[in-house]
């Protein structure tokens, strides 16, 4: 958590408004209004939904982008939070549940997320490039069995049902509007983190580790503790992420973090892109609302094909995303008026 | 690609026994207790220990078979990831899809084996027209290609559903193929000094002779053949084999239709000895996955190896631990991803 806590101490300064850029401060304005004029349901089911996705797709994206390590392995990190809320808190399904309070039960969640995150990492860092997606969807796919087929800690085919998002300071934080509120703020906390940790000596140091890992050997880094605490600090993000989706849900089995869903999380970071921080949000919302719509236009069952076609476009058209095919426009927008010529 | 071309430190240990000969020995013995635990009637601490020989032995065939669909899977797999640096996550659903057409070419004409043919052909066309118009337009991009593998599997098993909805189809097995053979193996001894002989399904001992001698083609194939030899110099070095006036590209449309083949090979013959649903791409998607990670990339005896491991630990956890079987498996590849990151019979790149 020592990043989250750097960023807000490096932001309030003198010029922090002109460093935010008028880009974020929109951004920050409409997305604080937002309540103002959704609905529940879309801001709930919409909102937070993409909030929560987001983040888990940041967490993919802040390892692949700076990393240049694919992971496959996010909602399995974020699972594992999930239901290690589901065991130390309560549930209605009888196993388990040792009833820690919400403020012991979180933190030790995130953290569980965390070390299994840099566990994942530490295997995965033993190979490069390819492998890694590879040996993080095995992993992915063996644990989704696994909770499938273990009744002692991951009660099987059912999962946990009836875990309740916690009540303090007067507010039911399940109730749609603190929800959101909820999620937008992990979600801005974990984008301000990556967007500081980018440019601090860690971030530089992974930066150049995902470019030239034989250098930075040469030079004295430690490749491998950068790399698997990269994959720590996604974890945390992860597992906030899987934190809040089991507090909305209120119930978590294998289904949730099955193969589909790893796959979803990586679509939506690609979709969105992987080079900048704010990618995978955008990628979440499209994401999201196709999911909510599209069900409308080519029914619920042909949904996936929908999806997997309009990944298959993005992987061909534009590798870096939605953001990609900004970046692309952008320019000739700026230089329209420059052109003579055809 | 054998143990023989390891360079060996046999010339380095002094005394008695040279490095090699002592592994000869502990093979000698690991057979021999093998054997012995297969062949001989077990003293009943031992059927304490592990349930009982049945059961035992029953788990090592099942496992050693489906060792051999696991194999079957992975060589593609294996094949095209090795020699051409292509991951291919669709590959699960090349093997579902070909159980489907398998099934349904069988069920139509009602001959098995024109359904296991259209089960290769078929699939081999698809591969092709995978490599030809997908993976070679984003050539030397690991990335993007996985990512496209990664859409084509979901659009793949979407589409499925849609065609073959979410039943459970069962490919009927011909009646030369079926029934169950007596095994040489004594099970238990009755009060009477009857002895009990095991059973075991003939098509599943098929299944596996099959899986050998494709295995053993393959081989021959890559390292006898001139298309074999065109093959690991294009993956060494694919310009010069193209200066040398050999169409790169056509061979490796060659490797992507046997990969792909026999994908959908294994579909019909596995979809025929178990059954045909969806998920089944996953599991051998993770089977495959597994395979050539602790086998090592591109290693025809590294798929070998590794699908017995995983065959093995899948189904002796199913018995012994059945709740933490995929730990074992799970387990296996984290080890040999400790003490080996290349694989088994990977080469250290």
């Amino acid at each position: 958590m020592s990043l989250t806590i750097a960023a807000q101490d490096a932001a309030p300064q003198q010029t922090w408004l002109e460093k935010l850029g008028p880009g974020h401060i929109v951004l920050a304005v409409a997305l604080v209004l937002y309540p103002l004029v959704a609905s529940d349901f879309f801001l709930t089911q919409i909102g937070g939904y993409s909030l929560i996705f987001g983040m888990l797709a940041l967490s993919l994206m802040m390892l692949a982008g700076y990393g240049g390590m694919v992971s496959l392995a996010q909602i399995t990190v974020a699972g594992i939070a999930a239901y290690a809320i589901a065991i130390l808190g309560n549930n209605n399904s009888n196993v388990l549940g040792f009833g820690w309070p919400w403020w012991l039960a979180a933190p030790f969640a995130v953290l569980a997320a965390a070390v299994a995150s840099a566990l994942i990492g530490w295997i995965s860092v033993r190979t490069e490039g390819i492998y890694t997606i590879m040996i993080t969807l095995a992993i992915a796919t063996a644990t989704y069995y696994f909770a499938q087929q273990n009744y002692a800690i991951f009660n099987g085919h059912s999962g946990y049902a009836g875990i309740h998002a916690p009540s303090f300071w007067g507010v039911n934080w399940r109730d749609p509007k603190a929800f959101y509120y909820l999620c937008l703020g992990f979600a801005v906390l974990s984008y301000a983190a990556i967007l500081y940790g980018a440019r601090s000596t860690f971030g530089l140091t992974l930066q150049a580790i995902r470019d030239n890992p034989r250098r930075m050997r040469a030079l004295g880094y430690d490749v491998t503790a950068h790399k698997v605490f990269a994959w720590f600090l996604a974890g945390i993000i992860a597992g906030l992420a899987g934190v809040l989706l089991v507090w909305f849900n209120g119930r978590v089995s294998p289904g949730t973090i099955g193969v589909d869903a790893a796959i979803d999380v990586l679509i939506i970071a690609v979709i969105g892109g992987l080079r900048h921080p704010i990618g995978p949000f955008f990628g979440a919302l499209v994401v999201v609302l196709m999911q909510t719509f599209a069900i409308d236009i080519v029914g619920a069952e042909r949904f996936n094909t929908l999806i997997g076609l309009v990944f298959l476009v993005i992987v061909f058209v534009s590798p870096d995303g939605i953001l990609g095919l900004w970046g692309r426009i952008k320019p000739h927008l700026a230089q329209e008026s420059l052109r003579s010529g055809p | 690609m054998s143990i023989l071309d390891r360079p060996s430190s046999s010339d380095l240990s002094g005394g008695g026994m040279t490095r090699r000969q002592a592994w000869g020995l502990f093979w000698l013995l690991a057979a021999a207790l093998v054997a012995w635990l297969v062949f001989a009637v077990w003293p009943e601490w031992l059927n304490a220990i592990l349930i009982s020989k049945k059961a035992f032995v029953s788990a090592i065939l099942n496992g050693v078979t489906l060792a051999g669909l696991y194999f079957l899977v992975a060589s593609g797999f294996t094949l095209i990831f090795g020699l051409m640096r292509n991951v291919n996550l669709a590959h699960g659903s090349l093997y579902l899809l070909g159980a489907y057409i398998g099934y349904e070419v069988a069920n139509r004409t009602g001959y098995w084996l024109l359904g296991v043919a259209a089960g290769f052909i078929v699939l081999a066309a698809v591969g092709v027209v995978m490599q030809v118009f997908v993976f070679r337009r984003l050539e030397g991009d690991d990335l993007r290609q996985t990512l496209v593998s990664i859409g084509i599997s979901i659009v793949a098993a979407d589409v499925m559903l849609a065609v073959w909805a979410g039943g459970t189809y069962q490919i009927a097995v011909p009646e030369w193929l079926d029934g169950a053979l007596t095994l040489p193996v004594i099970t238990a001894v009755r009060s009477n000094g009857a002895s009990v002989f095991l059973t075991y399904p003939l098509y599943r001992l098929v299944v596996l002779a099959a899986a050998i001698v494709i295995g053993v083609g393959l081989w021959l194939m890559l390292n006898k053949t001139r298309v074999g030899m065109m093959i690991r110099a294009g993956v060494d070095d694919r310009a010069m084999l193209s200066a040398s006036g050999v169409n790169v590209h056509a061979v490796f449309a060659i490797v992507f239709a046997v990969g792909a083949g026999l994908a959908g090979f294994a579909g019909v013959v596995g979809g025929s000895a178990l059954s045909v649903a969806p998920g089944e791409d996953i599991r051998y998607l993770l089977a495959s996955l597994v395979v050539v990670i602790v086998g090592g990339m591109g290693s025809i005896s590294g798929a070998a190896i590794g699908a017995l491991l995983i065959g093995l630990a899948e189904q002796i956890g199913l018995i012994y631990f059945p709740t933490y079987g995929i730990v074992l498996t799970f387990v296996i590849m984290v080890v040999a991803l400790a003490i080996r990151p290349q694989g088994i019979m990977g080469k250290a790149r």
